[in-house]
């Protein structure tokens, strides 16, 4: 009875459809097949929150009774209504409503960076539009260019508010807000700042829901030709976890494919000298910070400890919780041990001056580049990375050097910081690294071997999820939070002494790395990062090796050159500090 | 590289008191009384710089870009001291097509100010609004509430000595 009550029945194009009370009329014409073009809509109900404040318009459809045009993506059914969605009155609508969008927008995609990528170009495309009849008057804020990770540019914005409600309502740093009102109104910072004077973190969610080039991140690519062009530099390339799992999104392959082989020969291609894996960098990480974890446990020293390998989250509780500071653990990431140890440890091996290399990683993250810059990391004018290209604009240089990616061969990593287990591969998921500290902490306890490797508690894909893990007496408590939004609740509950966790692994971007700012565009789907989640996993599961200190390379730079884990020369290369940021 | 907006030494210490009271007085969710405590602000202060606006966003744990998209959506809000006199000019399409920017050009001249500041004696602010419903008139001039029609360029000279002469009474 109560169910029949709530159901209501409505007709969209002359098809009736059942549906609940509440439910709009996009979501009643998705039921059955009907398409309807949206703009500023963005259902990211997988990560809590739906942008719905119906202002581009161009998703308008005719009501039938009343001949009016109603916004479909805000606009509930009610019973018996009557609807048509491709009507002259609607189409014709949808088109004057994008023309008007279009009419102040700087037509230059041709050299756009969104371009083929933006929402706002394939719909002008979807809608037939040759000709826009309105003439408005062009916006002329000036290019934001001042923070590494970001470019804003406010001329390109169609106040679809996505960005505000990713960075309010997921992320909770509230960097981005509409200024002003009417003709004036524009989405921005507080007082028009440039981001680096901001509490951003460079998370690029932001950049990750614009629908226009509106946000993006900087373009980095031209730094890297030079660099191979230089015929005195010495290039080196990494790749992150969560770059072989989504890659192949640009090239036509479905999500979740895994082609590591592929990005390494296409590297080689590119000209590069030496490719090495940043799992490299996440299996010593591992044996670092677990290192660190188990000395915190037994000496009764600060906990939690919070993992430090994301630097959006860094940045996070750098601005928003400078009291904490002695939670994260000292680790660097692994992209900072890996390119630390090209400068030092390669260099040393093979007899090339640091300064000649240039060590370039290709990241699923836009955060990366700021970190990259950060000053901790840039020590005597030597910086541990220099360069960061994001997963979508590495498929942009291959696509540039008309490289047939497809037909590449599989090449493996160079050897000297390219072998990997199964517990690096994890790291691009959220849950991945603190299972991957957890298998190593558990040995370096117990001394015993640790049969079952998979803590199936500590995956899926909640924004906060909680495992116990026996380890002899001590029983492990585990938290981990995806979204810095979700890592704010858990942040809280240590300030207020309310936190029982010996360790919390937390990831900025929804889902992990693997749904970072800088990989292929989602647009809030999460089926793909369920798929890019499993094949991180399915690698795992696959490795011969499953633990980080079982990594052989690893073992011999300690045997070679760092001493034991957590040696006073392991600490000079491997381990940062942080400090408080101020926030505005 | 600390940035001026952060320095909150250029307020004064008694009336952030006050603004203080004021907030520790209100009851509940005291972030949904933003705009309030703006009108408090301002009211004591007379206009709300950036610095002040990130101190009502710390005290009720709001981002600051949220506090500043209110302040500048309201345009009771002043985010620039204010004149005792407002001087609005009309930019709408109607007055525009008659001229309102020589009359803008004229007020900048006299008072020797771009628009969105304020006179040296803190007597004016100029600004630019859009129609304000009055094109009959256009273009159209205010001060405070009063509405001024048919604006030539030369009108302005006397608009201008007119207030300064009610000024010149007061003292
Ligand atoms: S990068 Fe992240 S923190 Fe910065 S504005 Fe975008 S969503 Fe907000
Ligand atoms: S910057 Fe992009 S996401 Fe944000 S409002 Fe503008 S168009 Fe939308
Ligand atoms: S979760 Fe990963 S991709 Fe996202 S900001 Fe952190 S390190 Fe970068
Ligand atoms: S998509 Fe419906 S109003 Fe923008
Ligand atoms: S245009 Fe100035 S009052 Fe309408």
């Amino acid at each position: 009875m109560k169910l029949i009550d709530k159901m209501i029945q409505c007709s969209i194009n002359n098809i009736n459809v059942t549906v609940e009370k509440g439910t709009t009329i996009l979501e009643a014409a998705k039921k059955v097949g009907i398409h309807i073009p949206t703009l500023c809509h963005l259902n990211l109900a997988d990560f809590g929150v739906v942008n719905q404040n119906a202002n581009c318009r161009v998703c308008v459809v005719e009501n039938e009774k009343t001949h009016r045009l109603v916004p479909s993506c805000a606009e509930e059914v009610v019973d018996g209504m009557r609807i048509q969605t491709d009507s002259l009155k609607a189409v014709m609508g949808r088109r004057t409503n994008l023309e008007l969008l279009l009419s102040n927008h700087p037509q230059d995609c041709l050299t756009c960076v969104k371009s083929l990528d933006c929402e706002l170009q394939s719909l002008a495309h979807e809608l037939n539009i040759k000709e826009i009849h309105y003439q408005g008057e062009k916006m002329n804020h000036p290019i934001d260019l001042t923070s590494f990770g970001i470019t804003k540019d406010t001329n390109k914005c169609i106040m679809c508010r996505r960005c505000v409600t990713m960075c309010n309502d997921i992320q909770t740093v509230g960097v981005l807000s509409p200024l002003k009102r009417g003709f004036d109104s524009v989405v921005a910072t507080a007082f028009h700042l440039d981001l680096a004077q901001t509490s951003c973190t460079y998370c690029g969610q932001c950049v990750s829901v614009c629908p226009t080039g509106a946000l993006a991140e900087m373009n980095d690519s031209p730094k890297v030709w030079r660099a191979l062009n230089n015929p005195r530099k010495h290039v080196i390339a990494q790749v992150a976890p969560a770059v072989r799992a989504a890659i192949g999104e640009e090239f036509g392959y479905d999500a979740g494919t895994i082609l590591t082989g592929k990005v390494v020969s296409g590297l080689k291609r590119l000209g590069f000298d030496e490719i090495y894996d940043t799992n490299f960098g996440a299996d010593l990480t591992i044996i670092e910070e677990a290192t660190e974890l188990v000395d915190r446990i037994q000496n009764n020293k600060t906990l939690p400890m919070l993992t430090s390998c994301c630097p959006a989250w860094v940045q996070f509780i750098e601005h928003q919780f400078p009291e904490l500071l002695d939670v994260p653990s000292s680790c660097k990431s692994p992209q900072q041990m890996v390119g630390v140890l090209t400068k030092t440890y390669y260099a040393e091996k093979n007899n090339v001056d640091p300064k000649d290399i240039v060590m370039v990683s290709v990241m699923p993250c836009v955060a990366k580049k700021a970190e990259a810059a950060r000053e901790e990391l840039n020590k005597d004018g030597l910086s541990d990375v220099d360069y960061v290209v994001t997963t979508r604009e590495l498929a942009k240089m291959l696509k540039e050097a008309a490289i047939d990616f497809k037909k590449l061969p599989d090449t493996n990593f160079d050897i000297l910081l390219g072998e990997s287990t199964g517990a690096a591969a994890i790291f691009g998921t959220t849950g991945g690294v603190i299972e991957a500290a957890t298998r190593t902490a558990y040995e370096m306890i117990t001394g015993k071997e640790l049969k079952e490797v998979n803590f199936k508690q500590m995956r899926g894909i909640e924004g906060i999820r909680e495992a116990k893990v026996k380890i002899d007496d001590l029983e492990l408590n585990i938290g981990i939070a995806h979204g810095l939004g979700n890592a704010r609740k858990l942040l809280e509950d240590i300030r207020d002494g309310k936190s029982d966790f010996h360790a919390i692994e937390i990831m900025a971007c929804p889902g992990g790395c693997i749904g970072g700012g800088g990989q292929p565009y989602h647009r809030g789907d999460i089926e793909i990062l369920k798929k890019r989640q499993k094949a991180l996993y399915d690698l795992d599961k696959n490795m011969p090796k499953r633990k980080s200190h079982e990594n052989e390379m690893v073992m011999k730079l300690y045997e070679d050159y760092l001493g034991s884990p957590g040696s006073h020369r392991a600490h000079e290369l491997l381990h940062t500090s942080y400090s408080e940021k101020q926030r505005i | 590289m600390k940035n001026k907006i952060m320095d909150m030494s250029t307020l004064d210490k008694r009336l952030l008191k006050e603004l203080d009271d004021y907030i520790n007085s209100l009851d509940g969710d005291k972030q949904e009384h933003l705009i309030l405590v703006l009108h408090k602000a301002q009211e004591l202060f007379g206009y709300l710089p950036q610095n002040l606006q990130l101190y009502v966003a710390r005290k009720l744990n709001l981002s600051s870009a949220r506090v500043n998209g209110v302040v500048t959506f309201y345009s009771f809000f002043n985010e620039e001291p204010v004149g005792k006199y407002r001087i609005s000019v009309c930019m709408g399409t109607a007055c525009f097509v008659k001229g309102a920017d020589k009359v803008l050009e004229r007020v900048q001249d006299l008072l020797k100010i771009q628009k969105d500041r304020i006179s040296e004696d803190g007597l004016f602010t100029i600004n630019d609004v859009r129609c304000i419903g009055a094109c009959g008139l256009a273009p159209v001039l205010t001060v405070n509430d009063k509405v001024y029609g048919k604006v030539k360029p030369n009108d302005v000279d006397d608009i201008i000595r007119y207030y300064r002469g009610l000024e010149n009474e007061n003292s």
